[in-house]
């Protein structure tokens, strides 16, 4: 947007948002910050920003006490098992509706949100229950499945308003040009859907692994992912700010990262598309 | 268009999305329904058989029940404010042209990528502790005592990191939705002399209406259910037990699944009279 402003409003504008920006980031920064401290140096009065002995002895520490490895495993695990058979499943169902639509197609799209509302603590024991029964408490695949399922809607979601952005007219005119259903999905709208797929894999990646509630009460110490990591820092642990901050920092870094790249389709995915 | 041929394909693609849905939401939900007419205690003699409307009256006359009500309220009501009204303004703020916008945008976005449980524990042991947190040392430094954050103001401190966690959902919505403004506008505006204050209140709050109030549900949608933020800070004490910690200590804690599973049918409810207006919102959009 090239709207003419004054150098002297703009540095202003600059200087006030980066202190906000500063500000809201803060409690990450210092997280961070931390990590690299002693636990003497974490709970110095006055604390220590910038200045004090760098040390990457809490990362070593986090790893051979809790075993940090397996933590991270299963979450990379669970995160990445739900969202690509998620994808799976809704790949084909995104693709009808966007292309074969019917009178009923709304009604289905609909439905689906309204299965996203059902709050999780609902239908808490049945699930417990049906896990124990299973043998699925605290297994990696019991938490798969469930996740997969939770995040089903924004994924079938998400791929449908990708889709429906594909033009229609490019797939009659592979079908006049006797393209089978097989072709028209593997070489015409398979690599035009290619960006959409990777953007809702990736926000539900995000989602999943930041998922604590049914991650927080169907696992244990087999299967726990890092969000059930970081709570058994709860107590009393947690007192030691240094290693605190550095299994946290491990938590969160890799989805930070992603997370960056992830902005715009952060928008339409949890909006489902009502915010584009 | 489609062929009866690839009408059926449809049909046959789409099958396993809505019957694992179906099943997903019918096969629990009938059991909740099903154990919430029932006395049912499974570590202290289990299935104890039908007793009708019981355990929807107990939840309700029980006297933790209004103040979980009364709490999960707070909680909503408190950080939608927050997250709308700084949302906006720090929006605005975004839209304006300045240097490093993208790195600040990244700045102000970050907190919501932080799993729940580290945010809830770098603010209630790192900034929130009495004795070594940073609040603490800020407030030594002012010669003041230190505030006891998650029992003296705990309602104060569980709706500041939740806003946290929230806010830069609603700021990136906002933002989009600025964005979308036709700027042509704004700027026909300004040239007739229409003071900032009056721009916004007549233009750009109107045009944000609708993503406002798309805010304002799905946020709503997840705040019922905050769980992870109390289950590591107060786990429902000083008096910071919502609806949702309140049914996972009926049913987890005390296993009283039949109470539990009544204060789970209340919730449903709850989260459906939200999600109704959600989904007109949504609906409309999809006739576009």
């Amino acid at each position: 947007m090239a709207r003419a402003v004054t150098p002297r409003r703009k540095a202003l504008t600059t200087a006030l948002a980066w202190a906000i920006g500063f500000l809201i980031f803060f409690p990450i920064l210092w997280t961070i910050l931390t990590s690299f401290k002693t636990e003497a140096e974490a709970i110095a009065s006055p604390p220590k920003f910038l200045f004090f002995d760098w040390t990457l002895e809490n990362y070593g520490v986090v790893q051979d006490r809790s075993n940090y490895m397996r933590f991270l495993w299963n979450s990379v695990i669970i995160a990445g098992g739900s969202t690509l058979l998620g994808i799976l499943v809704a790949v084909p169902a995104a693709w009808s509706m966007a292309f074969v639509p019917s009178r009923r197609t709304k009604d289905i799209l609909m439905w689906m949100l309204s299965t996203k509302m059902l709050p999780a603590v609902g239908v808490l024991y049945p699930i417990y229950l049906i896990f124990i029964k299973l043998g699925l408490l605290d297994t990696r695949i019991g938490l798969i499945v469930v996740l997969m399922l939770i995040n089903l809607p924004i994924i079938v979601w998400m791929l449908y308003t990708y889709f429906r952005e594909i033009p229609g007219e490019i797939l009659e005119a592979a079908r006049m040009d006797g393209a089978s259903l097989r072709d028209e999905i593997l070489y015409v709208l398979t690599p035009m859907a290619v960006p959409g797929i990777a953007s809702t894999i990736l926000l539900n990646f995000i989602l999943a692994w930041n998922e604590a509630f049914w991650t927080l009460n169907l696992t244990a110490a087999n299967a726990g992912p890092l969000t059930a990591f970081i709570a058994s820092y709860s107590s009393p642990e947690g007192l030691f700010f240094a290693k605190l901050s550095a299994a946290s920092t491990m938590a969160i870094a890799p989805i930070l990262i992603l997370g960056w790249f992830s902005q715009k389709q952060l928008v339409r995915g949890l909006t489902f598309g009502a915010v584009k | 268009m489609a062929t009866r041929h690839s009408r059926s394909a449809a049909r046959l693609m789409m099958a396993p999305a809505v019957i694992l849905l179906l099943g997903w939401m019918l096969v629990p939900l009938t059991m909740t329904l099903w154990f919430s007419f029932r006395e049912f205690l499974p570590l202290r003699g289990g299935d104890m058989g039908w007793v009708g409307f019981d355990n929807y009256a107990r939840f309700v006359t029980s006297s933790a029940f209004w103040p979980s009500i009364q709490t999960t309220l707070l909680i909503v009501g408190g950080v939608l404010l927050i997250t709308v009204v700084l949302g906006v303004l720090l929006a605005l703020l975004l839209d304006q042209p300045m240097w490093g916008q993208g790195v600040v945008r990244i700045l102000v976005i970050a907190p919501f990528f932080v799993m729940p449980t580290v945010s809830a524990l770098v603010w209630k042991n790192m900034f929130m502790d009495p004795v070594n947190g940073l609040f603490a040392h800020l407030w030594k430094a002012f010669g003041a005592t230190p505030v006891e954050w998650l029992s003296q103001a705990s309602m104060f401190s569980i709706i500041l990191i939740v806003a946290w966690q929230w806010l830069p959902f609603a700021t990136l919505i906002l933002l989009t939705a600025i964005q979308s403004l036709d700027s042509e506008q704004l700027e026909a505006a300004e040239m007739d002399g229409a003071p900032a204050l009056k721009r916004f209140w007549f233009i750009i709050l109107p045009h944000l209406g609708r993503a406002i109030t798309v805010v304002i549900l799905i946020q709503t949608i997840f705040l019922l259910s905050v769980f992870a933020e109390i289950f590591v800070t107060t786990q429902g004490s000083f008096g910071t037990r919502t609806l949702t910690y309140l049914i996972f200590q009926r049913v987890l804690e005390s296993q009283n699944v039949g109470l539990g599973s009544a204060g789970g049918v209340y919730a449903i409810i709850l989260a459906n009279i939200v999600a109704i207006f959600l989904m007109r919102i949504v609906g409309k959009n999809l006739d576009r």
